[in-house]
């Protein structure tokens, strides 16, 4: 078992390492491919629309050295990189991984709460559902699920705050901090739309592992239908909810990005739409790389949530390893 | 019987999560101060960095950080971080005089040392202190600061009030000379930050004037003015400040909710290109000005039917806006507009847009989207020009777009919303615009000589009566000759708890008068 996780730990480390360099060019190159003048944006992302000018962008493209020829921009790029060193954002002039250190922990803090709320509604959801197929309870979900989904982000996080925050006063309606509740709104909205989609992953393994002739077995053998369900079912039933969750973290990321611009929340998600705007592209850059690992971060964590819960998956493994 | 039990029991589970997770986080309501001495505020403005020439406005604002100069209401300079200050009969040297008692937050005393350092960083700094002929600033005896000029300059002290020059304590930079700290020398003092959004604010120890009854400031930037609206309404926080035409409508008929409202020194303005070979003539300019159906877009996208602006600036800036009833005010006529354009020898075409010489009269219209209703007034703008016979193609894009096509010089028009309260007198954003050679965000390629030179005078000239002569004479020049054509003017809504007295809306922007305000008995 330790043998196979370390060579999986192995091949990702090469995947990360792959993965920070083509991002980190990729994201180099479309930056400077974009329409319009560098320095002037810049200036009006430090200064705002009031103070733009000409002599303000002159004094930024000076200061950043923009004038430089794009080859030499990319080398220096790759140079920083090399040293760990992701460069001072245009905008603020701050060290860019003080800045990704501070916004990611609030994103990932909204990230997990979201996550593990949206756990805490599908998973019992899925279940029930599964156990009764095609029952009011899976039509009822199934309905919700639809209309969940199909909502934008920023409807549904503005019907919560009319909901729990105008009419009922459960909660701010925004505050960037653990205070009054800031933390609820926002990941419920996310929670909300990762729920309706992983509820029925959850509700279609089970009844798949309902159907099975092992749980049938495990009724036949004597075994009461909650004895089987912990015994037989849920572990089966878990592979495809887990697998699942890796890729809901495409939502969650598109998700932060407006949900922390409706309730104010100081993530990397509102930072990287400033960035973008003001064509801050050494954190732009970093983002991107902190968020492309945390892909293959998360894919490892996956991967090995998988290969605990499925003892098939570490046999196929070991075989192609002997083969 | 057992699936029901486990349906039962998993369903009882998911419940149980649901309430707890909802119930853990406890309702707090601004409404709920229980001290009365905190002041809740939220606002769409984030803070990235302390920089003053980037966030500065905020802590003036806020009264954390102080100017040489302040302003009142009025935009007329008043005692700042210096209690006086004299000027040379030549106009050249002035000397400032700084308050005796005046401590930074660190509790090191404001020195003209100090002072100079700060002020000799700004003028390196983008910022508006460079527009004065500044030959030295130094500190000439422990609190009196000088300022040499090269030539004199009567808006030196508007200068001076400007966000961009406050000052700051030696501490608060780096060894590179960066702002680290945010230490001020006003009331307030920054105890917590989460920049960009959210930071806290005490009353100072070192503060020796008037104490406030308000000793503690939360505020949070809020970007959806939608989120904004919602926060006022249900009085989750004491001040909000600016929202959507639509939830300003909403927030005005709603009796739970005080609005106070000022027209700020800001106007959307047509930038247009005069050197354009269909805009290089005033009847041009003046057509395009009779089809704009101001009062339309005041009330149908505003929802503020006097935000139609008949001249540049608004009533609520007194000393520049043109009252007398002899003054030409700015009004639709279309027929007559087609009129001046027939007699330019434009012709409709069959799709009834102009032709003149085997060209259509065809303009780029470029704005910005910061400001929500500016696409909007765009496209209405599209329209009432589409009846003159203009066809007009709108470019929603990033703000830097309109300097950087004035100095390309393909920007053809521009919607833009100046601020005339860059500094607290219009004189300095008017000067920037209206120059010789038209300004970043003003006039573009527009020949005229009379504007520039009256602006000069009004920069050396420091009797009254001449001064008001002169800016009557400014305004009425562009009234006619158009070199940009204004469209509306701008109201900032502020929502303020109902139990919040002293509030004060500065149309200037440059103070939130938060020291005036106390808490009325409950």
């Amino acid at each position: 078992m330790l043998n196979i996780i370390s060579r999986l730990l192995f091949r990702r480390c090469l995947q990360a390492v792959i993965v920070a360099l083509l991002v980190s060019t990729v994201s180099f190159f479309l930056m400077h491919s974009l329409s319009g003048d560098l320095a002037f944006r810049i200036a009006a992302g430090r200064y705002g629309y009031d103070m733009v000018t000409a002599a303000a962008a002159e004094a930024v493209r000076a200061e950043l050295g923009l004038d430089r020829p794009l080859l030499q921009g990319l080398l220096l790029w790759w140079q920083q990189l090399l040293q760990f060193d992701l460069g001072d954002s245009y905008l603020t002039s701050a060290p860019v991984i003080d800045e990704i250190r501070e916004q990611f922990g609030h994103t990932l803090q909204l990230a997990l709460s979201a996550l593990a709320l949206s756990i805490a509604i599908a998973l019992p959801v899925g279940l029930v559902t599964g156990l009764n197929p095609h029952g009011w309870l899976d039509r009822v979900s199934l309905a919700l699920s639809i209309i969940l989904r199909a909502f934008p982000p920023f409807l549904l996080g503005i019907l919560l705050i009319l909901l729990l925050s105008s009419k009922l006063g459960i909660t701010n309606a925004a505050n960037a901090s653990h205070e009054h509740g800031g933390l609820l709104l926002p990941a419920l909205t996310l929670a909300l739309g990762l729920a309706a989609v992983s509820s029925r992953v959850a509700r279609d393994a089970m009844v798949e592992v309902r159907r099975s002739a092992y749980f049938n077995f495990a009724r036949t053998k004597g075994l009461s239908d909650l004895l089987a369900l912990l015994r037989h079912g849920i572990r089966n039933a878990a592979v495809p909810v887990i697998a699942y969750l890796g890729v809901q973290l495409v939502f969650l990321m598109e998700g932060v990005i407006i949900i922390e611009s409706l309730f104010a929340w100081p993530g990397i998600g509102h930072a990287l739409a400033h960035a973008v705007f003001g064509r801050d592209i050494p954190m732009i850059q970093g983002t991107a790389i902190v968020m492309g690992l945390l892909f293959v971060l998360c894919n490892t964590l996956v991967d090995i949530a998988c290969l605990v819960a499925d003892p098939r998956q570490r046999y196929l493994v070991t075989r192609r390893a002997d083969a | 019987m057992f699936l029901y039990s486990i349906r039962r029991r998993l369903l009882s589970t998911a419940t149980a999560m649901l309430s707890l997770s909802l119930l853990v986080a406890p309702a707090l309501t601004a409404a709920d101060n229980t001290a009365k001495s905190s002041l809740s505020i939220v606002g769409p403005w984030e803070i990235s960095t302390l920089e003053p020439s980037r966030s500065g406005y905020l802590f003036l604002r806020m009264q954390v950080a102080e100017a040489l100069v302040g302003t009142d209401l009025e935009g007329k300079a008043a005692p700042g971080l210096a209690e006086r200050w004299e000027v040379s009969p030549d106009g050249l040297q002035w000397r400032f005089f700084l308050r005796p008692d005046a401590r930074f937050h660190d509790g090191s005393p404001v020195t003209a040392e100090s002072v100079a350092m700060n002020l000799q960083r700004a003028l390196g700094q983008p910022g508006v202190l460079a527009m004065a002929p500044i030959a030295s600033i130094s500190a000439a005896a422990p609190r009196e600061v000088n300022i040499a000029l090269s030539q004199p300059y009567a808006m030196l002290p508007m200068l001076l009030a400007h966000s961009s020059a406050i000052i700051l304590a030696p501490a608060a930079y780096n060894e590179k000379g960066q702002v680290r700290r945010m230490l001020g020398s006003g009331p307030y003092q920054l105890v917590r930050q989460t920049l960009p959004q959210q930071f806290e604010l005490a009353l100072s120890p070192h503060w020796r004037g008037r104490q406030p009854a308000i000793r503690h400031i939360h505020y949070l930037s809020v970007s959806r003015p939608e989120t904004r609206a919602l926060i006022a309404e249900s009085h989750q926080a004491d001040l909000v400040f600016g929202f959507d035409p639509a939830s300003t409508q909403r927030l005005r008929h709603n009796p739970k909710v005080v609005m106070k409202e000022a027209d700020l020194a800001r106007t959307v303005t047509l930038k247009l290109n005069s050197g354009h070979r269909f805009l290089n003539n005033v009847e041009t300019r003046q057509a395009l000005s009779l089809a704009i159906n101001r009062a339309g877009i005041a009330k149908g996208i505003l929802r503020t039917p006097e935000l139609a602006a008949d001249q540049l600036l608004p009533p609520s800036i007194t000393q520049w806006h043109q009252a007398g009833p002899e003054f030409p005010r700015l009004h639709s006529d279309l027929a007559q507009a087609k009129k001046l354009l027939a007699a330019q020898g434009w012709r409709p075409g069959t799709d009834g847009i102009l032709h003149r010489n085997g060209e259509r009269f065809s303009l780029a219209l470029t704005t910005l989207p910061d400001r929500p209703e500016l696409p909007i007034i765009a496209t209405a703008l599209q329209d009432q020009f589409r009846k003159l016979g203009i066809e007009v193609k709108v470019i929603v894009t990033n703000s830097s777009e309109i300097p950087l096509g004035h100095r390309t010089g393909k920007l053809e028009m521009g919607l833009v919303p100046r601020n005339f309260a860059l500094v607290p007198d219009p004189f300095v954003t008017l000067n920037q615009d209206f120059k010789h050679g038209g300004g970043d965000w003003g006039a573009m390629n527009w020949q005229n000589g009379e504007v520039p030179a009256l602006l000069e005078k009004i920069a050396s000239e420091t009797e009254p009566a001449a001064q008001a002569r002169y800016r009557h004479d400014i305004m009425l020049a562009l009234q006619q000759e158009l070199p940009v054509i204004p469209v509306t003017w701008y109201r900032l809504p502020v929502a303020v708890h109902p139990q919040l007295q002293g509030v004060k809306v500065d149309p200037l922007e440059q103070s939130y008068y938060i020291s005036d305000m106390v808490w009325s008995a409950q």
